[in-house]
């Protein structure tokens, strides 16, 4: 009886805080930061190329070998949206949620995904002669019980590595890093 | 004679109360849809911005390069309009962060001969976002992305 008193305080005490940090403000978000550059470098390669729409349509391939989905293109401005859903199960969250239920606690694990990517090309250099191809990947997790638990960027630079070596394959052309 | 008068102006007072409180329903549907909360000239010029261009597939690619860079997730964009829409949610429950988004219509349009008009507006958690910092924190952003000074318009 003590035990769930406790425990029900703590989750008392975990609703108060989560209802006063929001994850994005007006103040922060629409400001540039040092640390957006350093992700647009992450996310962005060069192609010695002054043919943008083959490489939207590489992109576009590419996306839809790995399971993606166009939701929706335009070739003047240079733009690709994509998602797909996938499963999200982790094996490590399932250890935590049967322990965890042995004491009262529950921790739902995640469940399903929907993860979108969003493409966009633009001609660089003096004359126009390569084109900046930059890839953003976000994820959205829904726990088992169907209720939202995250929405973060994907920031792993594996993930973006493996994406330009594979564009670059199909393109037989070399990335360069911007 | 009196009381028979009576009951008839009740009897008309009935349905025109009725037809109240049906308008009273009418309008706050029609106040959430076509709201106009500030003084709609005062937010146009707070949301616009001239730039000295006239070229607006770039001025477009720069706005959308901008949204990218901010983070945001591009819903829809289409040249012929000049309109670009996108969006920036962000959640974790884990970390104790609840769930916000930021919605911003981004549009572009010629003004006179020698300038583009870009004006944007933006929803943040269900609310219009009437406050000048934002917009002037966007076309900040914008600018470096223009390499174009961004005038304000009245």
């Amino acid at each position: 009886m003590r035990f769930s008193f406790r425990s029900g305080s703590v989750v008392l005490a975990v609703l108060l805080l989560m209802t006063g940090c929001a994850a994005v403000t007006l103040d922060a978000d629409l400001n540039l930061t040092p640390e957006m550059y350093a992700q647009r470098q992450m996310q962005t390669r060069r192609f010695d190329t002054t043919d943008e729409q083959k490489i939207l349509r590489t992109c576009s391939a590419l996306l839809q070998d790995t399971g993606f989905t166009i939701d929706e293109s335009e070739t003047r401005l240079g733009i690709l949206i994509a998602s797909k859903e996938r499963d999200a199960t982790d094996a490590a969250q399932w250890a935590v949620f049967i322990v965890g239920a042995f004491f009262g606690v529950t921790l739902p694990p995640d469940k399903d995904q929907i993860m979108k990517a969003f493409v966009t090309t633009r001609p660089v250099g003096t004359e126009g002669k390569q084109v900046a191809v930059r890839v953003v990947f976000e994820r959205t997790v829904f726990d088992t019980e169907h209720r939202l638990k995250k929405i973060e960027a994907l920031n792993d630079p594996k993930i973006y590595q493996s994406f330009f070596e594979k564009l670059s394959k199909a393109l037989f052309l070399e990335a360069h890093d911007i | 004679m009196t009381s028979d008068r009576l009951k008839r102006k009740i009897l008309l007072l009935i349905p025109l109360l009725g037809l109240f409180l049906l308008l009273a329903a009418c309008a706050t549907t029609h106040d959430r849809l076509l709201d106009m909360d500030t003084s709609q000239v005062q937010l146009r010029s707070i949301q616009s911005r001239a730039f000295d261009t006239t070229d607006k597939e770039k001025t477009m690619r720069a706005i959308i390069a901008t949204l990218q860079d901010l983070g945001f997730m591009l819903d829809r964009a289409d040249y012929t309009l000049g309109v670009v829409t996108a969006s920036k949610a962000r959640a974790d429950s884990m970390q104790m962060q609840v769930y916000a988004t930021l919605r911003i219509t981004v549009t572009v349009r010629p003004r006179g001969e020698k300038q583009l008009l870009v004006r944007a507006s933006a929803e943040y958690q269900r609310s219009p976002v009437t406050d000048a910092k934002p917009y002037q924190n966007f076309f900040n952003s914008l600018e470096k992305a223009m390499f174009l000074e961004a005038h304000q318009v009245d």
